[in-house]
């Protein structure tokens, strides 16, 4: 882009004196990855795109539903069925043909992580789930990039820039400093019931947006060491100061062996986040007794050298993450998917009703294949 | 000396989303006291911050100390 050009489109912004032809070019300079492609990351995506923001990453594996049009302001009614990532490279390319825009289709997971995030200069994490949630923090702080961080619940949302060192002598407090493992079962409440107004995303997205524009130029005060609180009802702001502790490192793989051999969705046990169809779950009776019927395709969504062995009865193995690649591989009208604790083959029934709608009946077994063993046992 | 706490999030549908306790001396008692009177928050996650100061650490309190209680968000 030429001089004049730069100056016409971001003009607005080059003309704050803290901001000016600097701040302009360590923006064309930086490289993003946004993780999710949803309500959060839609005002993300939407912000950085416009400020000039050289090169951003997209990574989700989701497709656009009717239901996420209400927040995930990005896209239409003709996007629904589409992949996200895709689309939003799309959309932003129309908004700014000068940056670089690369759409990752895909889950992240601890085999993809290091390799993608070693490619970017700050995260953001606009997901959904605890589990990548703290795959997110765990990777940034093992590689050392600051990370952008929001959430919502109902009428609340969170914000903050983990892993950052406003000065040398500052200590960088990430996520685990706050809640150092991964609630469990009932700890968090109804989370899958839970709702939300469309505005409240695109409020808490457009702080994270700004956040990442402050990191990136040096401008004004980030959240590090910071939690800073919104609640769309009252409209109260309520910021925390948090500070590093001395156990978080132990809880942290220490290197990307470490890394590769963390199971995040385990440790999130039972940390249901997505909507899922009353009745999806299925316990191990109501398994054995669709085998013992036939037309039934199980699916394992593990990956390939999980243990255990499932071999007891016919199944047909799709890691999750190629869950949406491989749907030709899946014949009959009635799919069952499972995984070791019942948890990721909630997230395949999500991408599987996605992707087949009312044409076949989907399940999860409940507890995985641990429980169902279990229950062979006691048979 | 009452001091005063904050409920945010979900936590506010197990227990009043402002209230005020007296006679609690350090967060340790309070979170016994609170534990009695909301039960329900013995099960769930949440990290307490004093003065806007998160601690991991039983903390001693004043009055009009503002102790706040911050459940952990996944929504995006």
């Amino acid at each position: 882009m030429d001089k004049k050009e730069l100056y016409e489109r971001y003009q607005r912004q080059i003309i704050l004196p803290e901001f000016g032809e600097e701040g302009q070019q360590k923006l064309l300079r930086a490289k993003v990855l946004v993780i999710g492609a949803g309500g959060l990351s839609c005002p993300v995506l939407q912000y950085l795109t416009a400020a000039g923001t050289g090169t951003i990453g997209i990574v989700d594996d989701d497709v656009v539903a009717l239901n996420n049009l209400h927040r995930q302001v990005l896209y239409s009614v003709g996007d629904i069925g589409s992949s996200k990532a895709e689309r939003a490279r799309h959309i932003l390319h129309q908004l700014n043909p000068e940056i670089k825009i690369l759409p990752y289709n895909e889950r992240l997971t601890v085999q993809n992580a290091l390799i993608l995030f070693d490619e970017f200069d700050i995260i953001i994490d606009g997901t959904d789930n605890f589990s990548t949630r703290y795959m997110i923090n765990d990777a940034c702080v093992l590689m050392n990039k600051p990370l952008v961080y929001g959430a919502i619940s109902q009428f609340e949302g969170q914000v903050s820039v983990f892993n950052f060192r406003q000065t040398e002598n500052d200590e960088a407090v990430n996520y685990r400093d706050i809640f150092p493992d991964p609630p469990k079962e009932g700890e968090v409440l109804n989370c899958a019931e839970a709702g939300v107004l469309g505005a409240l995303p695109g409020i808490i997205g457009t702080m994270m947006a700004n956040e990442t524009i402050k990191l990136i130029t040096g401008i004004g005060e980030p959240l590090a060491n910071q939690l800073l609180t919104y609640n769309a009802l009252n409209n109260e702001v309520y910021q925390l100061t948090l500070s590093a502790r001395k156990e978080t490192r132990s809880l942290i793989p220490e290197n990307e062996a470490a890394f590769l051999q963390m199971d995040y969705v385990w440790l999130c046990s039972s940390q249901i986040t997505h909507p899922i169809a009353i009745g999806s779950e299925i316990d191990a009776d109501t398994f054995n007794g669709l085998i013992a019927n036939g037309n039934v395709d199980v699916i394992d969504v593990r990956e390939p050298d999980e243990m255990p062995v499932a071999n007891e009865f016919s199944n047909i193995k799709i890691p999750l993450a190629q869950l949406s690649k491989n749907t030709p591989l899946i014949k009959s009208d009635t799919i069952v998917a499972f995984c070791q604790s019942g948890n990721r083959s909630l997230q395949a029934v999500k991408i599987l009703s996605g992707i087949f709608g009312e044409g076949k009946k989907v399940y999860s077994l409940r507890g995985g294949i641990l429980e169902w063993k279990k229950q062979k046992q006691t048979v | 000396m009452p001091v005063n706490i904050i409920i945010f999030g979900r936590l506010a549908d197990i227990a009043e989303s402002s209230l005020a306790l007296e006679n609690v001396a350090d967060t340790n008692t309070l979170v016994k006291e609170l534990h009695i009177l909301y039960p329900a928050l013995a099960d769930a996650k949440y990290v307490i911050a004093v003065n806007k100061k998160v601690v991991n650490e039983n903390t001693s309190l004043t009055e009009n100390s503002i102790v706040a209680l911050l459940p952990p968000f996944s929504g995006g």
